[in-house]
Formats: structure tokens, C-alpha cells, sequence
């Protein structure tokens, strides 16, 4: 990431505060666990009522984004990112909290370049950068096998 | 039994990411990337798919499991329409989650107001 080791860049990596990474490690795997967990319960819920695991993953990562939004809008989402980073924001249910904090934050600048814009802070790289690699391995798998 | 793979499957994706953001410092938004490609990667090589299978959840609710969905997405486009497919396969897959994400995310902005 970063350019070359400057003596500068030495001294902002030696101020920087030590990070508590086993910590960290550990509240990330149990809330990330916790969350795919209850979206394993929700995947059990509509494979009960006659999808398959397959066509169940959909409605799922629905549900999921549904409840990202709204415990993020509660102002209870922040507080388990800050705890547990990337446990909670991996999941799906992180996913809509990157897209709505920022548009609730700027608000204030609009619907259009304030919501509308913000609500992508996040998810526009994730999309950009998801599309671009789910094309470029199709592609490749086209290529090879023939079928992707 | 999927329930405490999904737990265990899930709890080390997400474990992954915070090691790798802690020692690469990279920002949140640059190790959710990174983690989209990775899926979306494991996904052309057959591996993920294997891991949706047996971990359910734990694979397909983190963010690989995003890049994940559109690969199998463009795959099943491909075999029913050709090369058209690589364009339209991805996104109709995963149409419903970036669909809600749009929809929900409005309505929450639109609804809550910034916690201080």
C-alpha cells in the first residue's frame, strides 16, 4: 500500500497506536459467526417452506440487508463495527450498513448528492470492483472450458 | 450441523478480514474489496461453491459470498445464452440483494436521523 519506507513514513508507523490484534481476531470471529448464524437460521426458514438452499441464498441475503439497514438506522450497527470491525462489517448485514451511515451522516447535503450519492461510499468500489472480477473469471472459464 | 459450520465458516472469514486489515492497515472499504475479488476468484475455481454447500450461511451471507453468487450468475447465463451472458448473468444474480440494499438503504436514510 504504502510508497517507499521514508523516514517519515517510518515515524507515522512507530506513533501509530499498537493494534490489540488477538482481541480484535477473536470479537471478529464470534460476532461474524454469530451473524452468519442467524442468517443460517433465516436460509433454514425459507428452505422450510419449500426452496432449495440455492433459491433460499436470495431471500436471505434480503432479509439480512433489510436488518443491516435498520439496525443501522437505530444507531445500534455502529456500535458492533466498532467493536467487532471487520465481524461486523463482512457480512451482508454490513454491506447495508456501509451504504446507509454514510447517507444517513449527509443527510444534510440533500436527497440527491447527500442520500443519493453517499448511499455508494462504499458499496460503488464493492460493485465496481465485484462486477469487474465476477466478468473477468466468466470470461476466463468462457475461454478455457468453453462454457463459464 | 450446518448451523455450527455457518457459525464456525462465517466466524473465520470474518476473523481473516480483521487480520488482514490489522496488518496491512488497510481502510475497511479496501479489505471489503479485496475480499469481493477473493470470492469472486474462489468461486471461478469451484472452491467456494464447495464451501456454500457445507457451511451454508457461514459462506454466502460474508461478502466473497457476493463475488461468489455473480460468478455462478454469469455461468448459468452463459450456458442459456452464450457470451451475452457475461455481461447480464452477474447482476441478475445478485439483483436481489443490490436491489434491497438500494431500497432498504433509502428508506433508512430517508427515516433515521444521525445518532450524534
Amino acid at each position: 500500500m504504502q510508497g517507499e519506507k521514508t523516514p517519515y513514513w517510518l515515524m507515522t508507523q512507530k506513533m501509530m497506536p499498537q493494534r490489540p490484534i488477538v482481541k480484535n481476531a477473536l470479537w471478529a470471529f464470534f460476532v461474524g459467526g454469530a451473524i452468519s448464524t442467524v442468517g443460517q437460521g433465516v436460509l433454514w426458514f425459507f428452505m422450510r417452506h419449500g426452496m432449495t438452499a440455492k433459491e433460499a441464498s436470495s431471500p436471505t441475503a434480503v432479509v439480512m440487508i433489510g436488518l443491516g439497514a435498520l439496525f443501522t438506522g437505530l444507531g445500534w450497527y455502529d456500535r458492533l463495527v466498532k467493536r467487532a470491525g471487520m465481524g461486523a462489517s463482512l457480512p451482508i448485514t454490513g454491506f447495508a450498513n456501509a451504504m446507509v451511515a454514510p447517507a444517513m451522516e449527509y443527510k444534510a447535503e440533500g436527497l440527491v448528492m447527500g442520500i443519493g450519492a453517499r448511499l455508494f461510499t462504499i458499496a460503488g468500489p464493492v460493485l465496481v470492483y465485484g462486477m469487474a472480477a465476477a466478468f473477468v473469471v466468466g470470461a476466463a472459464r468462457y475461454l478455457i472450458t468453453g462454457v463459464a | 450441523m450446518t448451523f455450527l459450520w455457518a457459525f464456525l465458516v462465517g466466524g473465520l472469514l470474518c476473523l481473516l478480514a480483521q487480520l488482514v486489515m490489522d496488518f496491512t492497515r488497510m481502510t475497511p472499504g479496501q479489505v471489503l474489496v479485496l475480499f469481493v475479488v477473493v470470492g469472486a476468484l474462489a468461486g471461478g475455481v469451484g472452491l467456494y461453491g464447495k464451501l456454500v454447500q457445507f457451511a451454508g450461511a457461514g459462506a454466502s451471507v460474508p461478502l466473497p459470498g457476493f463475488g461468489y453468487t455473480m460468478v455462478e450468475g454469469i455461468g448459468q447465463a452463459v450456458r442459456h445464452k452464450g457470451a451475452l451472458g457475461l455481461l447480464t448473468g452477474g447482476l441478475t444474480a445478485a439483483s436481489g440483494g443490490i436491489k434491497s440494499a438500494v431500497l432498504f438503504g433509502l428508506l433508512a436514510s430517508l427515516i433515521f436521523k444521525p445518532k450524534a
